[in-house]
């Protein structure tokens, strides 16, 4: 099929996403199948730029010691790209200070430790928590785990059969008096933009917290944690075009003093005797032994790229990607698409079903085709269960990708289908 | 590609022998994939002496790769000691599937294996290391 091309500057500040390609090292070189790669599995975990892989190489060759510790150049060096990162990261969230941001390995680390440590010191017997049936797993186990633990209710809000979350349902759980509310800011399995302003004010209006994860939704859209007045937020360095092994929690900062260490060692404290410990301030309180000091001067780097382009760009152009995806799709027979159908509360991710053809199937005729996509059940198998689905396919898009890896996304489809028929 | 689908893979896929569920039944089991959460369930009949197979079936849903897996994998089957099936080389399933497996879609060609074992061991067994390419 053929598609029209981009219609000029409809998006003010829109980039094209096929002249970024040169700037990622992984499309220099084809495919097994001899043609180029075409990346659609950013959800998953995105290509790195080669500004991202200088800088992790230059920090190694050039800048490396440890931090926070060695009276020395290079040590002092070392320290200062590493909470230089941690500026930038609150600068890209729109945290009041960088004092708010924990870095952790990723989203699922920066959960854990809330689940942990703010969750067993505040959930009690009898408590509530209440997260969605949207989430994926990393947003779901930790809350079994601790409502197991102390004796408290775990409540899943419902999701529609469009996959967006029941707000009457979200009223009625809230209305339990709940301690927190953990929710997604963009489904990984279904790509849905969740209305996370009137989400927040709810909760908030009935007493409860909320913990964003916004694993999916930082590396795609502008984020402000300020302006939405959450109080948990759980991201991921390598979604953003950072190193894996990074991430960061933000929290408001009388949440972190007020919380106990998740782990405990070096750097996390000021004293320790034989009796016991007195704990270092935030957020080196949670960051016990060393840190994934290049990986933060990484993703640091993946910030810069970003910030460059601009996240309402960023936004403007993965809608736009899938606003001619999901119209290429639709135009199909046989394809099922899950999740809103709408460009204004639906991100670059579109999970779909081929009739009578299993997903695994569907991604291993796409990887012969050079098309990278993700099939299962993304980890996030309440979703699965709620559309009696076993998997889907997903294809997640970038700022690397462009309407010929549409294209090349309706063509892969076509031929899975015609493999099968 | 074609190598992977070739016509007699599609063609278990699309008429599976062997599929359905066995009531009554001397052996039950059921497992799952975990890289895509497909489950697979089996049922067998054991012969009167109780150490043979008479006969099995396979259900549940599944990729072309782990269904015409287990369609080629029961069709074998009957006849065959308990001891035997326990003896079984899953590079033995791997060679009769007679095409190219990658990393990736292993544990989709030895769920029925995986599965299968679990009844005539009466408990979960481990994926075989061949599975383990990728996990």
């Amino acid at each position: 099929m053929t598609i029209e091309p981009a219609a000029p500057a409809v998006i003010p500040g829109a980039f094209s996403g096929a002249a970024l390609r040169p700037d990622f090292p992984v499309f220099d070189v084809l495919t097994r199948s001899g043609k180029r790669l075409v990346y659609l599995d950013a959800a998953a975990s995105a290509p790195k730029p080669r500004t991202v892989v200088d800088a992790v190489s230059d920090a190694y060759a050039h800048h490396y010691a440890n931090v926070h510790r060695g009276i020395y150049e290079l040590s002092e060096d070392a320290t200062a790209r590493f909470e230089g990162a941690r500026r930038k990261v609150a600068g890209f969230i729109g945290a009041r200070s960088e004092r708010e941001i924990v870095f952790v390995r990723n989203a699922t680390e920066a959960i854990n430790l809330v689940a942990y440590s703010w969750g067993r010191s505040n959930v009690r017997a009898g408590d509530r928590v209440v997260t969605t049936q949207l989430e994926h797993h990393a947003n779901i186990v930790p809350w079994q785990q601790l409502t197991r633990e102390v004796g408290a209710t775990l409540d899943y809000v419902a999701i529609s059969d469009d996959g967006r979350l029941e707000l009457d349902d979200l009223r009625a759980k809230l209305a339990l008096g709940p301690k927190l509310l953990a929710v997604a800011g963009v489904s990984n399995a279904l790509g849905t933009i969740n209305p996370l302003p009137q989400i927040v004010e709810m909760a908030h209006a009935a007493g409860a917290l909320v913990l964003v994860d916004a694993a999916q939704s930082v590396p795609h859209m502008p984020t402000d944690v300020a302006a939405l007045d959450c109080d948990f937020l759980a991201l991921s360095g390598h979604k953003m075009l950072g190193p894996s092994g990074i991430g960061a929690l933000w929290a408001r900062r009388e949440l972190l003093d007020a919380m106990p260490p998740f782990m405990t060692g070096g750097s996390m404290i000021i004293r320790v005797t034989m009796e016991g410990a007195e704990w270092n301030e935030v957020p080196w309180k949670f960051e016990a032994g060393t840190p994934a000091i290049v990986e933060a001067i990484g993703l640091g780097a993946a910030i810069d790229y970003l910030t460059a382009l601009g996240m309402d760009a960023v936004r403007a152009h993965e809608r736009y990607l899938f606003e001619h995806a999901w119209a290429a799709l639709g135009e199909i027979p046989g394809v099922r698409r899950l999740g809103p159908d709408d460009a204004a509360t639906h991100a670059g991710v579109i999970s779909f079903v081929l009739d009578g053809i299993h997903p695994h199937d569907v991604a291993t005729v796409f990887d012969s085709e050079g098309v990278a996509v993700r099939a299962g059940h993304h980890c996030a198998q309440p979703v699965m269960l709620r559309y009696d689905i076993p998997a889907t396919t997903r294809a997640s898009f970038y700022v690397y990708n462009d309407l010929d890896d549409v294209e090349a996304l309706a063509a892969a489809v076509r031929a899975t289908q015609s493999l099968f028929a | 590609m074609d190598n992977l689908y070739r016509d007699f893979i599609l063609e278990h896929y699309r008429n599976p022998h062997n599929k359905g569920y066995l009531d009554p039944h001397d052996l039950h089991f059921a497992d799952s994939n975990p890289t895509c959460g497909d489950e697979m369930s089996m049922t067998l009949r054991l012969d009167p002496t109780g150490s043979k197979i008479a006969d099995v079936a396979f259900d549940g849903r599944g990729c072309a790769i782990s269904q015409a897996s287990a369609s080629i994998m029961t069709d074998n089957l009957r006849g065959q000691t308990l001891d035997e099936v326990r003896a079984m080389n899953p590079k033995h399933l791997l060679d009769e599937l007679g095409v190219p497996i990658g990393p990736a879609r292993l544990k989709c060609a030895l769920l029925a294996y995986k599965v299968l074992q679990g009844a005539v061991r009466g408990s979960e067994v481990a994926w075989p290391e061949e599975a383990e390419a990728v996990s």
